[in-house]
Protein backbone atom coordinates (compact mmCIF):
# COMPACT_ATOMS: atom_id res chain seq x y z
CA UNK A 1 0.00 0.00 0.00
CA UNK A 2 1.57 3.19 -1.07
CA UNK A 3 0.59 6.54 0.75
CA UNK A 4 0.96 10.17 1.02
CA UNK A 5 3.15 9.88 4.27
CA UNK A 6 5.33 12.74 6.34
CA UNK A 7 8.52 11.36 7.46
CA UNK A 8 7.32 10.99 11.23
CA UNK A 9 3.76 9.48 10.01
CA UNK A 10 6.61 7.19 7.95
CA UNK A 11 8.24 6.12 11.51
CA UNK A 12 4.90 5.53 13.49
CA UNK A 13 4.17 3.18 10.66
CA UNK A 14 7.05 1.51 10.44
CA UNK A 15 6.31 0.64 14.47
CA UNK A 16 2.97 -0.29 12.63
CA UNK A 17 4.20 -3.03 10.62
CA UNK A 18 6.76 -3.85 12.82
CA UNK A 19 4.00 -4.75 15.72
CA UNK A 20 5.46 -2.95 18.88
CA UNK A 21 3.65 -4.11 21.59
CA UNK A 22 4.76 -1.47 24.12
CA UNK A 23 4.84 2.51 23.10
CA UNK A 24 6.13 4.17 25.84
CA UNK A 25 6.53 8.21 24.62
CA UNK A 26 6.39 12.46 25.55
CA UNK A 27 5.39 14.10 23.00
CA UNK A 28 7.71 17.46 21.90
CA UNK A 29 8.83 19.62 18.42
CA UNK A 30 9.24 18.19 15.68
CA UNK A 31 8.50 14.98 16.90
CA UNK A 32 4.98 14.90 18.39
CA UNK A 33 3.39 14.04 14.84
CA UNK A 34 4.87 10.69 15.51
CA UNK A 35 3.39 9.75 18.66
CA UNK A 36 0.28 11.39 17.68
CA UNK A 37 0.12 8.86 14.55
CA UNK A 38 0.62 5.89 16.96
CA UNK A 39 -1.84 6.75 19.70
CA UNK A 40 -3.96 7.13 16.76
CA UNK A 41 -2.66 3.73 15.00
CA UNK A 42 -3.17 2.16 18.35
CA UNK A 43 -6.96 3.88 18.89
CA UNK A 44 -8.02 2.46 15.47
CA UNK A 45 -6.84 -0.92 16.84
CA UNK A 46 -4.27 -1.04 13.91
CA UNK A 47 -1.83 -2.16 16.44
CA UNK A 48 -2.17 -3.92 19.15
CA UNK A 49 -0.25 -2.23 21.85
CA UNK A 50 -0.10 -0.69 25.02
CA UNK A 51 0.07 2.93 24.31
CA UNK A 52 2.06 4.58 28.00
CA UNK A 53 1.76 8.37 28.34
CA UNK A 54 5.17 9.47 30.66
CA UNK A 55 5.65 12.63 32.17
CA UNK A 56 9.22 13.01 30.56
CA UNK A 57 11.54 11.35 28.06
CA UNK A 58 13.40 10.10 30.62
CA UNK A 59 10.25 8.01 31.85
CA UNK A 60 9.78 7.36 28.32
CA UNK A 61 12.63 5.34 27.91
CA UNK A 62 12.35 4.07 31.15
CA UNK A 63 8.70 2.66 30.36
CA UNK A 64 10.75 1.00 27.19
CA UNK A 65 13.06 -0.09 29.27
CA UNK A 66 10.73 -1.81 31.58
CA UNK A 67 8.35 -3.37 29.25
CA UNK A 68 11.18 -4.89 26.86
CA UNK A 69 12.89 -6.16 30.00
CA UNK A 70 9.62 -8.34 30.21
CA UNK A 71 9.63 -9.26 26.98
CA UNK A 72 7.87 -7.02 25.08
CA UNK A 73 8.88 -5.49 21.32
CA UNK A 74 8.76 -1.17 22.28
CA UNK A 75 9.24 1.83 20.25
CA UNK A 76 9.37 5.56 21.19
CA UNK A 77 11.09 8.81 19.66
CA UNK A 78 12.27 11.80 20.44
CA UNK A 79 13.76 15.41 19.96
CA UNK A 80 16.94 17.25 20.99
CA UNK A 81 16.20 18.19 24.99
CA UNK A 82 14.09 15.13 25.21
CA UNK A 83 16.91 12.61 23.93
CA UNK A 84 19.67 14.66 26.08
CA UNK A 85 16.98 14.03 29.04
CA UNK A 86 16.95 10.07 27.74
CA UNK A 87 20.96 10.12 28.42
CA UNK A 88 21.01 7.69 31.57
CA UNK A 89 18.25 5.03 30.35
CA UNK A 90 19.75 5.14 26.83
CA UNK A 91 22.68 3.60 28.45
CA UNK A 92 20.53 1.53 30.72
CA UNK A 93 18.70 0.30 27.65
CA UNK A 94 22.24 -0.45 25.96
CA UNK A 95 24.37 -2.00 28.71
CA UNK A 96 20.89 -4.17 30.05
CA UNK A 97 20.93 -5.38 26.40
CA UNK A 98 17.68 -4.60 25.23
CA UNK A 99 16.93 -4.47 21.98
CA UNK A 100 14.60 -1.03 22.36
CA UNK A 101 13.88 0.81 18.85
CA UNK A 102 13.75 4.37 18.92
CA UNK A 103 13.64 7.13 16.51
CA UNK A 104 15.03 10.50 16.79
CA UNK A 105 14.03 13.65 15.02
CA UNK A 106 17.16 15.49 14.87
CA UNK A 107 16.37 19.27 15.86
CA UNK A 108 19.20 21.48 17.03
CA UNK A 109 20.04 21.60 20.75
CA UNK A 110 18.93 24.48 23.22
CA UNK A 111 19.81 27.83 24.22
CA UNK A 112 19.38 29.77 21.63
CA UNK A 113 15.83 27.87 21.82
CA UNK A 114 15.53 26.18 18.12
CA UNK A 115 12.76 23.43 16.68
CA UNK A 116 15.17 23.18 13.37
CA UNK A 117 17.50 20.53 12.46
CA UNK A 118 21.19 19.69 13.25
CA UNK A 119 22.71 16.37 14.16
CA UNK A 120 23.83 17.20 17.90
CA UNK A 121 21.17 15.59 19.85
CA UNK A 122 22.02 12.07 18.03
CA UNK A 123 25.93 12.37 17.79
CA UNK A 124 26.18 13.68 21.52
CA UNK A 125 24.31 10.18 22.70
CA UNK A 126 27.47 8.08 20.47
CA UNK A 127 28.38 6.50 23.12
CA UNK A 128 25.97 5.37 24.68
CA UNK A 129 25.97 2.18 23.10
CA UNK A 130 22.73 2.20 21.08
CA UNK A 131 22.94 1.53 17.28
CA UNK A 132 22.63 4.71 15.02
CA UNK A 133 21.59 4.77 11.17
CA UNK A 134 20.72 8.55 9.41
CA UNK A 135 18.38 8.02 7.13
CA UNK A 136 17.35 10.39 3.83
CA UNK A 137 13.90 9.68 2.85
CA UNK A 138 10.59 9.05 4.27
CA UNK A 139 10.60 5.63 3.18
CA UNK A 140 14.18 5.17 4.74
CA UNK A 141 12.48 5.96 7.66
CA UNK A 142 9.53 3.37 7.57
CA UNK A 143 12.04 0.57 6.20
CA UNK A 144 15.07 1.30 8.70
CA UNK A 145 12.45 1.06 11.91
CA UNK A 146 11.70 -2.79 10.46
CA UNK A 147 15.73 -3.37 10.07
CA UNK A 148 16.26 -1.78 12.93
CA UNK A 149 13.99 -4.18 15.19
CA UNK A 150 15.93 -7.24 13.07
CA UNK A 151 19.19 -5.79 13.96
CA UNK A 152 18.74 -4.89 17.40
CA UNK A 153 16.71 -8.32 18.25
CA UNK A 154 19.57 -10.61 16.71
CA UNK A 155 22.36 -8.66 18.53
CA UNK A 156 20.62 -7.56 21.74
CA UNK A 157 21.17 -3.66 21.80
CA UNK A 158 19.29 -0.90 21.06
CA UNK A 159 18.23 0.88 17.72
CA UNK A 160 18.11 4.99 17.47
CA UNK A 161 17.17 5.79 13.70
CA UNK A 162 17.64 9.27 12.85
CA UNK A 163 15.91 11.84 10.61
CA UNK A 164 16.21 15.33 9.57
CA UNK A 165 13.66 17.98 11.58
CA UNK A 166 11.22 19.34 9.11
CA UNK A 167 13.51 18.34 5.68
CA UNK A 168 11.64 14.86 6.91
CA UNK A 169 9.42 15.17 9.46
CA UNK A 170 7.10 17.84 8.31
CA UNK A 171 7.64 16.77 4.70
CA UNK A 172 5.10 14.39 2.50
CA UNK A 173 5.60 12.29 0.59
CA UNK A 174 4.96 8.74 -1.28
CA UNK A 175 5.95 6.05 1.01
CA UNK A 176 5.37 2.19 0.40
CA UNK A 177 3.82 0.48 3.57
CA UNK A 178 4.71 -3.04 3.37
CA UNK A 179 2.29 -3.80 6.18
CA UNK A 180 2.14 -6.05 9.38
CA UNK A 181 1.55 -9.62 7.14
CA UNK A 182 4.48 -9.35 4.80
CA UNK A 183 6.15 -7.53 7.48
CA UNK A 184 6.01 -10.54 9.79
CA UNK A 185 7.77 -12.74 7.47
CA UNK A 186 10.94 -10.69 7.41
CA UNK A 187 10.83 -10.07 11.32
CA UNK A 188 9.21 -12.74 12.85
CA UNK A 189 8.01 -12.45 17.23
CA UNK A 190 10.19 -10.97 19.29
CA UNK A 191 11.03 -13.88 21.86
CA UNK A 192 14.22 -13.20 24.07
CA UNK A 193 15.82 -16.06 25.68
CA UNK A 194 15.96 -14.30 29.08
CA UNK A 195 13.05 -12.24 29.79
CA UNK A 196 11.23 -10.89 33.54
CA UNK A 197 9.26 -14.11 34.45
CA UNK A 198 8.04 -15.34 37.30
CA UNK A 199 7.87 -19.03 36.46
CA UNK A 200 11.54 -18.69 35.49
CA UNK A 201 13.23 -16.13 37.54
CA UNK A 202 16.79 -14.53 36.95
CA UNK A 203 18.48 -11.95 38.26
CA UNK A 204 18.68 -8.47 36.64
CA UNK A 205 20.10 -5.19 37.26
CA UNK A 206 22.25 -6.29 40.15
CA UNK A 207 25.52 -4.73 41.05
CA UNK A 208 28.68 -6.32 39.19
CA UNK A 209 32.31 -6.64 40.81
CA UNK A 210 35.67 -5.50 39.64
CA UNK A 211 36.39 -8.30 38.16
CA UNK A 212 33.69 -9.10 35.66
CA UNK A 213 32.46 -5.73 34.81
CA UNK A 214 35.46 -5.46 32.01
CA UNK A 215 34.12 -9.04 30.37
CA UNK A 216 30.28 -7.37 30.54
CA UNK A 217 31.33 -4.03 28.34
CA UNK A 218 33.86 -6.62 25.73
CA UNK A 219 30.63 -8.46 25.09
CA UNK A 220 29.09 -5.23 24.55
CA UNK A 221 32.09 -4.58 21.61
CA UNK A 222 31.58 -8.33 20.16
CA UNK A 223 27.89 -7.13 19.86
CA UNK A 224 28.49 -4.46 17.98
CA UNK A 225 31.02 -6.18 15.55
CA UNK A 226 28.64 -8.74 14.72
CA UNK A 227 25.73 -5.68 14.67
CA UNK A 228 27.93 -4.88 11.46
CA UNK A 229 27.69 -7.83 10.00
CA UNK A 230 23.48 -8.43 10.92
CA UNK A 231 23.15 -5.17 9.37
CA UNK A 232 24.29 -6.12 6.29
CA UNK A 233 22.64 -9.22 5.96
CA UNK A 234 19.06 -7.65 7.33
CA UNK A 235 19.53 -4.63 4.33
CA UNK A 236 20.26 -8.02 2.08
CA UNK A 237 17.04 -9.96 2.93
CA UNK A 238 14.95 -6.46 3.19
CA UNK A 239 15.97 -5.64 -0.35
CA UNK A 240 15.47 -9.39 -1.25
CA UNK A 241 11.59 -9.30 0.10
CA UNK A 242 10.68 -5.62 -0.69
CA UNK A 243 12.94 -4.18 -3.42
CA UNK A 244 14.68 -1.47 -1.31
CA UNK A 245 18.17 -1.72 0.48
CA UNK A 246 20.42 0.84 1.48
CA UNK A 247 23.43 -0.43 2.41
CA UNK A 248 25.23 0.64 6.00
CA UNK A 249 27.06 3.24 3.54
CA UNK A 250 26.46 4.58 0.02
CA UNK A 251 29.26 5.48 -2.69
CA UNK A 252 27.22 7.48 -5.30
CA UNK A 253 28.99 8.28 -8.80
CA UNK A 254 32.71 7.32 -7.33
CA UNK A 255 33.69 5.70 -10.20
CA UNK A 256 37.40 7.00 -10.72
CA UNK A 257 36.68 10.04 -8.81
CA UNK A 258 39.20 11.70 -6.98
CA UNK A 259 37.32 14.31 -4.84
CA UNK A 260 34.56 12.54 -2.07
CA UNK A 261 31.76 14.49 -0.38
CA UNK A 262 31.00 12.56 2.65
CA UNK A 263 27.64 13.12 3.72
CA UNK A 264 24.52 12.20 6.28
CA UNK A 265 20.56 13.14 6.60
CA UNK A 266 18.68 14.78 4.02
CA UNK A 267 22.00 16.75 2.95
CA UNK A 268 22.81 13.53 1.03
CA UNK A 269 19.47 13.47 -1.24
CA UNK A 270 20.39 17.36 -2.29
CA UNK A 271 24.13 16.24 -2.65
CA UNK A 272 22.75 13.65 -5.52
CA UNK A 273 22.17 16.19 -8.19
CA UNK A 274 25.07 18.76 -7.21
CA UNK A 275 26.68 15.53 -8.26
CA UNK A 276 25.34 14.76 -11.05
CA UNK A 277 25.73 18.15 -12.50
CA UNK A 278 29.39 18.33 -11.43
CA UNK A 279 30.41 15.12 -13.04
CA UNK A 280 28.50 16.27 -16.10
CA UNK A 281 30.66 19.26 -15.99
CA UNK A 282 33.74 17.11 -16.03
CA UNK A 283 34.51 17.28 -12.35
CA UNK A 284 36.23 14.15 -10.75
CA UNK A 285 34.09 13.95 -7.50
CA UNK A 286 31.06 11.64 -5.86
CA UNK A 287 29.60 11.11 -2.98
CA UNK A 288 29.96 8.87 0.12
CA UNK A 289 26.53 8.55 1.74
CA UNK A 290 26.50 7.77 5.47
CA UNK A 291 24.08 5.61 6.97
CA UNK A 292 25.58 3.97 9.83
CA UNK A 293 27.31 5.75 12.76
CA UNK A 294 27.10 2.93 15.53
CA UNK A 295 28.80 0.53 14.77
CA UNK A 296 31.35 2.79 12.38
CA UNK A 297 31.63 0.35 9.45
CA UNK A 298 35.58 1.15 9.53
CA UNK A 299 36.32 -1.20 6.65
CA UNK A 300 33.56 -0.20 3.85
CA UNK A 301 34.53 3.45 4.58
CA UNK A 302 38.35 2.42 4.43
CA UNK A 303 37.99 0.38 1.03
CA UNK A 304 35.79 3.26 -0.91
CA UNK A 305 37.89 6.34 0.34
CA UNK A 306 41.44 4.56 -0.16
CA UNK A 307 43.25 6.22 -3.00
CA UNK A 308 41.15 9.22 -3.55
CA UNK A 309 43.06 12.24 -2.90
CA UNK A 310 40.32 14.70 -1.00
CA UNK A 311 37.72 13.91 1.33
CA UNK A 312 34.96 16.65 2.40
CA UNK A 313 33.23 15.74 5.14
CA UNK A 314 29.45 17.45 5.48
CA UNK A 315 28.87 17.83 9.36
CA UNK A 316 25.56 19.30 10.51
CA UNK A 317 26.98 19.41 13.89
CA UNK A 318 29.98 20.62 16.13
CA UNK A 319 32.53 19.51 18.74
CA UNK A 320 32.83 22.28 20.15
CA UNK A 321 36.65 22.44 20.58
CA UNK A 322 37.85 19.46 17.77
CA UNK A 323 35.35 20.35 14.87
CA UNK A 324 32.98 18.19 13.13
CA UNK A 325 31.81 14.49 14.48
CA UNK A 326 31.59 12.79 10.98
CA UNK A 327 35.00 14.15 10.02
CA UNK A 328 36.42 12.80 13.78
CA UNK A 329 35.07 9.45 12.69
CA UNK A 330 36.08 9.59 9.17
CA UNK A 331 39.52 10.22 9.55
CA UNK A 332 39.47 7.75 12.57
CA UNK A 333 38.80 5.17 9.85
CA UNK A 334 41.98 6.40 7.34
CA UNK A 335 43.75 6.71 9.60
CA UNK A 336 46.20 3.26 8.99
CA UNK A 337 45.64 3.23 5.25
CA UNK A 338 48.94 3.46 3.81
CA UNK A 339 50.06 6.98 3.59
CA UNK A 340 50.00 7.16 -0.62
CA UNK A 341 46.60 5.96 -0.28
CA UNK A 342 45.23 7.97 2.48
CA UNK A 343 43.27 10.82 1.87
CA UNK A 344 43.56 14.19 3.19
CA UNK A 345 40.15 14.95 5.07
CA UNK A 346 38.63 18.15 4.99
CA UNK A 347 35.71 19.42 7.82
CA UNK A 348 32.68 21.56 6.38
CA UNK A 349 30.33 22.50 9.42
CA UNK A 350 26.97 23.80 7.43
CA UNK A 351 23.51 24.18 8.42
CA UNK A 352 23.51 24.49 12.29
CA UNK A 353 20.13 25.08 13.66
CA UNK A 354 18.09 24.05 10.58
CA UNK A 355 19.86 26.43 8.29
CA UNK A 356 19.10 25.74 4.55
CA UNK A 357 21.93 23.40 2.94
CA UNK A 358 20.95 24.56 -0.75
CA UNK A 359 22.54 22.93 -3.66
CA UNK A 360 24.73 26.29 -4.00
CA UNK A 361 26.24 25.55 -0.71
CA UNK A 362 27.14 22.08 -1.47
CA UNK A 363 28.78 23.11 -4.78
CA UNK A 364 30.68 25.82 -3.28
CA UNK A 365 31.97 22.65 -0.62
CA UNK A 366 32.47 20.99 -3.85
CA UNK A 367 34.92 23.15 -5.63
CA UNK A 368 36.74 24.26 -1.99
CA UNK A 369 37.82 21.21 -1.46
CA UNK A 370 39.40 20.16 -4.75
CA UNK A 371 41.55 23.68 -4.00
CA UNK A 372 41.84 24.41 -0.35
CA UNK A 373 45.13 24.21 0.89
CA UNK A 374 45.09 21.36 3.94
CA UNK A 375 46.43 23.37 6.48
CA UNK A 376 43.17 25.74 6.24
CA UNK A 377 40.50 22.55 5.78
CA UNK A 378 40.34 21.52 9.44
CA UNK A 379 37.22 22.81 10.11
CA UNK A 380 35.87 25.61 7.43
CA UNK A 381 32.27 27.09 8.18
CA UNK A 382 30.13 27.70 5.23
CA UNK A 383 27.95 30.35 4.62
CA UNK A 384 28.90 32.20 8.21
CA UNK A 385 26.89 35.69 8.75
CA UNK A 386 30.05 38.60 9.18
CA UNK B 1 9.92 20.59 -11.92
CA UNK B 2 7.17 23.11 -10.83
CA UNK B 3 7.32 24.74 -7.26
CA UNK B 4 4.04 25.92 -5.69
CA UNK B 5 3.68 28.34 -2.82
CA UNK B 6 0.41 28.65 -0.53
CA UNK B 7 -0.16 31.69 1.22
CA UNK B 8 -2.73 30.87 4.23
CA UNK B 9 -3.05 31.41 7.76
CA UNK B 10 -3.26 28.76 10.29
CA UNK B 11 -7.00 27.20 10.91
CA UNK B 12 -7.76 27.83 6.82
CA UNK B 13 -6.25 24.47 5.72
CA UNK B 14 -3.36 25.95 4.06
CA UNK B 15 -1.13 23.00 4.61
CA UNK B 16 -3.63 20.45 4.23
CA UNK B 17 -4.19 21.96 1.15
CA UNK B 18 -1.15 21.00 -0.01
CA UNK B 19 -0.65 17.74 1.45
CA UNK B 20 -4.65 16.70 -0.45
CA UNK B 21 -2.59 18.12 -3.97
CA UNK B 22 0.47 15.42 -3.12
CA UNK B 23 -1.95 12.89 -2.53
CA UNK B 24 -4.33 13.83 -5.98
CA UNK B 25 -0.64 14.27 -7.73
CA UNK B 26 0.66 10.61 -6.50
CA UNK B 27 -2.53 9.21 -7.83
CA UNK B 28 -1.66 10.64 -11.25
CA UNK B 29 1.84 8.40 -11.01
CA UNK B 30 3.93 11.30 -10.51
CA UNK B 31 6.46 12.30 -7.99
CA UNK B 32 5.47 14.95 -5.59
CA UNK B 33 7.14 16.28 -2.05
CA UNK B 34 4.82 18.35 0.04
CA UNK B 35 5.66 20.40 3.53
CA UNK B 36 4.27 23.53 5.65
CA UNK B 37 6.61 26.19 6.78
CA UNK B 38 9.38 25.22 8.85
CA UNK B 39 7.86 26.77 12.04
CA UNK B 40 5.51 26.50 15.23
CA UNK B 41 1.90 26.92 13.93
CA UNK B 42 -0.30 29.67 15.44
CA UNK B 43 -4.33 29.78 14.50
CA UNK B 44 -4.90 32.34 12.23
CA UNK B 45 -0.99 33.44 11.97
CA UNK B 46 0.66 33.82 8.34
CA UNK B 47 1.49 29.76 7.16
CA UNK B 48 2.66 28.38 3.88
CA UNK B 49 2.70 25.22 2.45
CA UNK B 50 4.67 24.89 -0.42
CA UNK B 51 4.92 21.48 -3.28
CA UNK B 52 7.43 20.10 -5.73
CA UNK B 53 5.61 18.11 -8.79
CA UNK B 54 7.83 16.50 -11.38
CA UNK B 55 7.98 13.08 -13.76
CA UNK B 56 11.01 11.91 -11.92
CA UNK B 57 12.25 11.55 -8.38
CA UNK B 58 12.86 14.77 -6.30
CA UNK B 59 15.42 14.36 -4.94
CA UNK B 60 16.36 18.42 -3.50
CA UNK B 61 15.46 18.50 0.08
CA UNK B 62 15.03 22.18 0.81
CA UNK B 63 13.11 25.32 1.21
CA UNK B 64 11.35 26.49 -1.79
CA UNK B 65 12.46 30.16 -2.56
CA UNK B 66 11.61 30.51 -6.41
CA UNK B 67 8.20 29.14 -7.12
CA UNK B 68 6.76 28.92 -10.01
CA UNK B 69 3.20 29.69 -9.11
CA UNK B 70 1.30 31.19 -6.02
CA UNK B 71 -1.88 30.40 -4.19
CA UNK B 72 -3.50 32.63 -1.69
CA UNK B 73 -6.16 31.64 0.49
CA UNK B 74 -6.51 34.63 2.42
CA UNK B 75 -6.08 38.29 0.75
CA UNK B 76 -5.99 40.17 4.21
CA UNK B 77 -2.42 38.45 3.72
CA UNK B 78 -1.73 41.45 0.68
CA UNK B 79 -1.32 44.00 3.92
CA UNK B 80 1.33 42.72 5.65
CA UNK B 81 3.32 40.07 3.56
CA UNK B 82 5.28 40.67 0.10
CA UNK B 83 3.77 37.43 -1.14
CA UNK B 84 4.61 37.38 -4.88
CA UNK B 85 8.34 37.36 -2.84
CA UNK B 86 10.52 34.59 -5.21
CA UNK B 87 7.86 33.79 -7.97
CA UNK B 88 9.30 33.17 -11.16
CA UNK B 89 8.56 35.48 -14.10
CA UNK B 90 5.57 34.37 -15.97
CA UNK B 91 4.39 32.67 -12.57
CA UNK B 92 0.05 32.79 -11.77
CA UNK B 93 -0.86 34.34 -8.72
CA UNK B 94 -4.10 32.53 -7.76
CA UNK B 95 -5.94 34.61 -5.40
CA UNK B 96 -8.99 33.40 -2.79
CA UNK B 97 -10.73 36.89 -3.35
CA UNK B 98 -14.24 37.72 -4.13
CA UNK B 99 -12.57 41.08 -7.02
CA UNK B 100 -11.59 40.89 -10.37
CA UNK B 101 -7.85 40.36 -11.27
CA UNK B 102 -8.46 43.35 -12.99
CA UNK B 103 -8.44 44.64 -9.25
CA UNK B 104 -4.78 43.54 -8.68
CA UNK B 105 -1.90 45.06 -9.87
CA UNK B 106 1.10 43.08 -9.14
CA UNK B 107 3.01 43.95 -12.50
CA UNK B 108 3.34 42.60 -16.15
CA UNK B 109 5.35 39.79 -14.79
CA UNK B 110 2.62 37.71 -13.60
CA UNK B 111 -0.65 36.58 -14.66
CA UNK B 112 -3.68 37.02 -11.73
CA UNK B 113 -6.56 34.90 -11.46
CA UNK B 114 -9.27 35.17 -9.30
CA UNK B 115 -12.13 32.75 -7.41
CA UNK B 116 -14.63 33.04 -4.34
CA UNK B 117 -13.40 30.09 -2.50
CA UNK B 118 -14.76 31.55 0.67
CA UNK B 119 -18.24 31.71 -0.77
CA UNK B 120 -18.44 28.70 -2.23
CA UNK B 121 -16.53 27.00 0.88
CA UNK B 122 -19.86 28.77 2.80
CA UNK B 123 -22.28 27.57 0.32
CA UNK B 124 -21.44 24.25 1.00
CA UNK B 125 -21.45 24.06 4.54
CA UNK B 126 -17.46 24.22 4.98
CA UNK B 127 -16.58 26.42 8.17
CA UNK B 128 -18.78 29.38 8.71
CA UNK B 129 -19.40 32.81 7.06
CA UNK B 130 -16.42 34.91 8.89
CA UNK B 131 -14.19 31.84 8.93
CA UNK B 132 -14.49 29.56 5.57
CA UNK B 133 -12.38 26.57 5.14
CA UNK B 134 -11.10 27.07 1.95
CA UNK B 135 -8.59 24.73 1.15
CA UNK B 136 -10.82 22.03 -1.33
CA UNK B 137 -12.63 25.05 -2.97
CA UNK B 138 -8.92 26.37 -3.89
CA UNK B 139 -7.74 23.10 -5.10
CA UNK B 140 -10.76 22.61 -7.60
CA UNK B 141 -9.45 26.66 -8.98
CA UNK B 142 -5.90 24.70 -8.84
CA UNK B 143 -6.61 22.34 -11.03
CA UNK B 144 -8.56 24.45 -13.62
CA UNK B 145 -6.48 27.02 -13.90
CA UNK B 146 -2.54 25.98 -13.67
CA UNK B 147 -3.61 22.80 -14.94
CA UNK B 148 -1.55 20.37 -13.21
CA UNK B 149 -3.37 17.75 -11.48
CA UNK B 150 -7.08 16.82 -12.88
CA UNK B 151 -9.87 17.69 -10.90
CA UNK B 152 -10.90 13.91 -10.86
CA UNK B 153 -8.06 13.14 -9.02
CA UNK B 154 -8.19 16.46 -6.60
CA UNK B 155 -11.84 14.91 -6.13
CA UNK B 156 -10.33 11.16 -5.28
CA UNK B 157 -7.74 12.72 -2.99
CA UNK B 158 -10.60 14.68 -0.62
CA UNK B 159 -12.70 11.73 -0.65
CA UNK B 160 -9.61 9.32 0.43
CA UNK B 161 -7.76 11.59 2.70
CA UNK B 162 -10.39 14.53 4.04
CA UNK B 163 -11.76 13.10 7.83
CA UNK B 164 -14.99 14.53 7.69
CA UNK B 165 -17.80 16.33 4.78
CA UNK B 166 -15.89 14.70 2.15
CA UNK B 167 -18.78 14.79 -0.24
CA UNK B 168 -19.25 18.86 0.11
CA UNK B 169 -15.69 19.16 0.12
CA UNK B 170 -16.19 17.63 -3.15
CA UNK B 171 -18.68 19.44 -4.02
CA UNK B 172 -16.94 22.42 -3.42
CA UNK B 173 -13.97 21.36 -5.58
CA UNK B 174 -15.98 20.96 -8.83
CA UNK B 175 -17.64 24.09 -8.34
CA UNK B 176 -14.59 26.49 -8.17
CA UNK B 177 -13.04 23.52 -10.60
CA UNK B 178 -15.82 25.08 -13.14
CA UNK B 179 -16.48 28.83 -12.05
CA UNK B 180 -12.21 29.59 -12.16
CA UNK B 181 -11.39 31.14 -15.51
CA UNK B 182 -7.99 30.74 -16.11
Amino acid sequence: MQKILTGNQSAAWGAMCARAQVVSAYPITPQTTIIEELADIVAKGLLDAQFIKVESEHSAMAGCIGAQAAGARTFTATSAQGLALMHEMLHWAALARLPVVMANVNRAMAPGWSIWTDQNDSLAQRDTGWLQYYCESNQEVLDTVIQGYKVAEIVNLPVMLVLDAFFLSHTYEAVDIPGQERTSEYLPPYKPSIYLDVDDPHAFGGIVPQDIYMEFRYKMQVAMNEALEAAEQADRDFKTMFGRGYGLIEPYRLEGADYVLATSGTVTSTARSVIDDLRDKGHSIGLLKMKLLRPFPVELVRGVLAGRKRVAVLDRDICVGMGGIWTQEIRNALYHLPEDQRPSVYGYIVGLGGRDVKPETIEKIALDVQKRPIEEGEQVWIGLKE
Amino acid sequence: MLELRFHSRGGQGGVIAGKLLAVAVFKEDRYVQSFPTFGVERRAAPVMAFVRIDDKPIRIRTQIYNPDHIIILDQSLFNMLDVTQGLKKGGTILINTEKKPADFDFGPDYKVVTVDASAIAVKHGLGSVTQPIVNTSILGAVAKVLKIVKIESVVAAIEEDVPAKQEANAAAAREAYEVAQP
